[in-house]
């Protein structure tokens, strides 16, 4: 296939389809380094704390947070809507990426799926600790009387964000599994002991490569990306429907289901960046992961950013536009009332920092990357607590308003997911191949460094002949 | 049962190179195993197109048609809910409500019968022994299997492939 010698390569330091076996398998055979240790042993220390505060929730009961009457959602939905909305940017870099043909994905797809799988599970938790009593998931299911509940409501969007989750997270991680299995193929036929050589047969699922099972996979990656796309976008749009459809303002908005989508994809690629500069450096994997990779990325966020803003600024316009009372209290509220700071560290993270990616040369510098990828995800955070708490905390009579303050369980449980997240994380990187070995292998002939050069001199001798 | 050969290429458009030549020169070739998918390398081969897109399809209809089913029993005639003083009792009025709902069971039903139709059909299940006749096809090496079942022209038969590009010809395990 025919790609511009101008253009950059996508792997540099000239390596050949072999060496590309060898730098990625290299941390799933070698033996993990103190930095993984390091953060293993960390992330697992916030996981039992998490274990602690959920343990304290299910045997104490919801009493232990800090909501109330009033605001009856906190940390646990901000939490659980800040999840979710991370692992969108998994599903985009996977699916939108492979229907628009962009090959700079290919060496951050796997960890980027493996990213939503696991913000998924995190969601997940939120999700479960929230109803009370977690013991009893299955009302959330159309299941038939005697299981203790009527049918479920279909007009709910609680019932469709069961629905939309539970498919997302099903069909992402068969997606994900699906591009495994040739490179699991590709470490079981590599092993060197018995234990791997089983572990990853077994995993690979006894993946030949064979010309008619390569075509089966294109097609199925190609189906399962088309199906996937529309599927990233409802579950979002449903995710705001749980606000949207009431009545209460601040949340009633028809400019939810994009803007929250936008929101999703800007701080699913900010974890996203977090994520893989830990990962390139930690795995020296700078050769696959490069300066342009994280370019793309900000490119995206600045794009997703900008929508962001451009929605929390037409918010504000309508609720005064509207000249609804209530409305226009609601937004001057956010503002100015108790919670200004949230808001105040929400524009700041979401709406300014993101615009310095004006500049390429912050764009391109990987230091900066890390930190402003990291201020998005706060400020993302924020955005879903100042629309959570903020229009709770203030509703129609002044019999409902009140304020909230999350307890140490609340905060517990979110240190805790950070702990689920990363540990899920750091297990992938250290067992799974975190590049996607096989499809990347497709594109060393026409953007590794090698074939760049080769492009070129052949395009400076066939100018000569001239 | 046919016994075959392997044939070992460095290079995938060396080998697709020579399918046609070695075909002509009367040699049965049955699959080419590759570390990627190599485009264009079915259709040399001659493998028809995967009809798994339309099972996709199917599936999806299946989905779609199982929540339609669902949806109206349990809310229109099982038990109708007047929620909020908006009473479901048509269907048609109810629908779209119902729609997210159908859209994801579509999504599902489709998604993961195509996949499980996918492990199944390429038999890549769990416990399955793979067919491995180079370990080195799934890390750079592009295998070709050829068919040889008469002993006495092996000889010949390697000759041929080694001419036409291959860089090494070899037995089943060995």
């Amino acid at each position: 296939m025919y790609e511009a010698p101008i253009r950059e390569p996508l792997i540099l330091g000239d390596k050949t389809n072999h060496e590309i076996t060898e730098d990625i398998c290299r941390p799933i055979e070698g033996k993990a380094n103190k930095y993984w240790w390091w953060c293993f042993i960390a992330s697992v220390a916030a996981l039992l704390w998490w274990v602690l505060c959920v343990s304290i929730t299910v045997g104490q009961g919801i009493g232990m947070w800090g909501i109330n009457n009033i605001v009856d959602w906190g940390w646990d939905i901000t939490n659980f809507v800040w999840w979710v909305g991370i692992g969108h940017a998994g599903t985009l870099i996977s699916a939108v990426l492979l229907l628009f043909r962009q090959k700079w994905r290919l060496s951050i797809n796997r960890s980027a799926e493996a990213m939503t799988i696991f913000a998924v599970i995190c969601a997940a938790t939120f999700l479960l600790t929230h109803i009370g009593r977690p013991w009893l998931p299955y009302w959330l299911l159309p299941l038939p009387n005697q299981f203790g509940s009527l049918w479920v409501n279909f007009n709910s969007p609680l019932v469709w964000d069961t629905f939309a989750v539970s498919t997302y997270f099903t069909v992402s991680l068969v997606f994900w599994y699906t591009g495994l299995i040739p490179d699991f193929a590709v470490v079981r036929d590599r092993a060197k002991t018995k234990a791997m050589k089983f572990w990853y047969g077994l995993l690979a699922f006894g993946w030949t490569g064979s010309s008619k099972n390569w075509q089966r996979f294109e097609e199925v990656s190609l189906v399962l990306a088309g199906m996937s796309t529309p599927l990233v976008l409802s579950v979002h749009t449903i995710v705001s429907m749980d606000f949207a459809t009431s009545i209460l303002p601040g949340w009633h908005t028809t400019i939810f289901p994009p803007y929250f989508v936008a929101g999703a994809i800007f701080s699913g690629f900010a974890m996203v960046q977090t994520l893989l500069i830990i990962v390139r450096k930690v795995l020296s994997l700078e050769n696959y992961i490069t300066t342009l990779h994280i370019d793309m990325m900000n490119r995206i966020i600045l794009v997703t950013g900008s929508i962001v803003g451009i929605a929390y600024i037409t918010e504000f316009f309508i609720a005064w536009y509207s000249g609804v009372e209530y409305e226009s209290y609601a937004f001057i509220n956010r503002a100015t009332g108790y919670y200004w700071w949230a808001y105040a560290s929400m524009m700041t993270c979401n709406v300014i920092s993101p615009q310095l990616f004006w500049v390429k040369s912050l764009r391109t510098n990987v230091t900066f990357t890390f930190i402003l990828s990291i201020v998005v995800n706060i400020g993302m955070w924020f955005e879903r607590f100042v629309i959570i708490v903020s229009s709770l905390h203030r509703a129609y009579l002044p019999s409902e308003w009140g304020t909230y303050h999350p307890s140490w369980v609340e905060v517990g449980i979110f240190i805790g997911s950070l702990g689920l997240f990363f540990t899920c994380f750091l297990l992938f990187a250290r067992f799974f191949p975190v590049i996607a070995m096989s499809e990347l292998k497709t594109i060393t002939k026409t953007s590794s460094t090698q074939a760049k050069r080769a492009a070129l001199e052949h395009g400076h001798s066939h100018a000569a002949h001239h | 049962m046919s016994k075959y050969i392997f044939a070992i290429y460095n290079d995938e458009d060396v080998l697709m190179q020579n399918i046609k030549p070695l075909r002509n020169n009367g040699v049965r070739i049955k699959e080419v195993f590759s570390p990627f998918p190599v485009h264009g390398m079915d259709q040399i081969i001659g493998h028809k197109r995967t009809r798994i897109s339309i099972c996709a399809f199917i599936y999806g209809i299946i989905g779609c048609c199982l929540a339609l089913i669902m949806t109206n029993y349990m809310m229109i005639t099982d038990w109708p809910m007047d929620i909020g003083g908006k009473p479901s009792f048509a269907f048609y009025k109810n629908l779209p409500a119902f729609v997210p709902v159908i859209f994801e069971s579509t999504i599902f039903c489709a998604a993961h019968g195509m996949v499980i139709t996918f492990y199944l059909r390429s038999k890549t299940l769990p416990g399955v022994t793979a067919f491995v006749p180079d370990t080195r096809m799934t890390d750079d090496k592009f295998v070709m299997q050829v068919e040889c079942n008469d002993n006495s022209k092996k000889a010949e038969l390697t000759a041929l492939l080694m001419k036409h590009g291959a860089e090494e010809v070899k037995e089943y395990g060995k």
